[in-house]
């Protein structure tokens, strides 16, 4: 069996950019990393929020566009799983469609809240859409939107799922 | 924490705490109606809260895709002349309207919907 290294998403991503003709991307490189907070409680304790980039909406939202939408959904966990959905223009949507738990974990979650290894899963999950060119409109209008929101659920930990 | 199947987008991100899973994107915390290995996944990630205490950390979790790592071959390669590698573009066009993954999902959507927020 052939064993590979992890894809480099970045490289294959320029390089594709250049079969194509378009420009190079500026991709984010942070010198230092974020701020790391301890933990206060243990996870058998805690409250998580879970963040997902994958597209996901429920039946009765209005959907997400695929050129720089900067908007947010609030998805209630209790909600019926049937009713969730996924769109997203650059990974490929069948496995999602079937289980979008592939991209947005709350059943695992919850079985991990049932069994105690978790204190408590948020009541409302949000949602996003990844793929946004503009990283600097991510920082400076999505990222702080979502961080008071997210606050104001005082959980213990976030969790962010990209796609 | 950040649970991420791109492992060198997140090194550049630098996400205060990170899990690792290498399994193709659009697969971060599970095969599809894989109930088990996904409880299994995302417990091994959230231990990670607990057990990352420095600021840039990444734990790369226990799991493998496919015993044979071939699947990271046509993975966003151009596709070749006999069309090997075509399928592995799942892009499609940046539109800027709602793009709804049924029709009727249009119809039922509530358009002063107050779960959603739309930021400027």
């Amino acid at each position: 069996m052939v064993k590979q290294p992890p894809i480099d998403y970045i490289e294959r991503t320029q390089k594709q950019y250049e079969a194509l003709g378009y420009p190079s991307y500026q991709w984010v490189y942070n010198d230092t990393a974020i701020a790391l907070a301890p933990l206060k409680k243990p996870l058998s304790e805690a409250k998580l929020s879970l963040i997902a980039s994958g597209g996901l909406y429920t039946r009765g939202q209005v959907a997400f566009h695929y050129k720089d939408d900067l908007s947010y959904r609030e998805i209630n966990v209790l909600g019926r799983a049937e009713d969730l959905r996924a769109t997203h223009f650059a990974y490929d949507l069948a496995p999602v469609r079937k289980d979008p738990n592939v991209v947005f974990p709350v059943e695992p979650l919850k079985r991990l809240v049932a069994s105690g290894f978790l204190g408590a899963l948020a009541e409302r999950a949000y949602t996003f859409m990844g793929g946004i060119y503009s990283a600097r409109k991510v920082k400076d209008i999505l990222a702080p939107a979502l961080a008071a929101r997210l606050l104001s659920d005082q959980p213990d930990v976030v969790l962010l799922v990209p796609a | 924490m950040c649970l991420s199947s791109a492992l060198s987008i997140t090194r550049a991100v630098r996400p205060p705490r990170a899990s690792f899973v290498d399994f193709p994107l659009g697969h971060t915390s599970g095969r599809p109606h894989a109930l088990d290995e996904q409880i299994a996944l995302m417990s091994e990630a959230l231990k990670g809260f607990e057990e990352m205490t420095h600021s840039g950390d990444i734990k790369t979790l226990p799991f493998e895709w496919q015993p044979d790592h071939g699947w990271k071959d046509a993975v966003m390669r151009p596709a070749a002349p006999d069309g090997a590698g075509a399928d592995s573009d799942f892009r499609l066009p940046r539109l800027d309207t709602p793009q709804y993954q049924f029709e009727s999902d249009a119809e039922a959507a509530d358009s002063g919907c107050p779960t959603c927020v739309f930021l400027a």
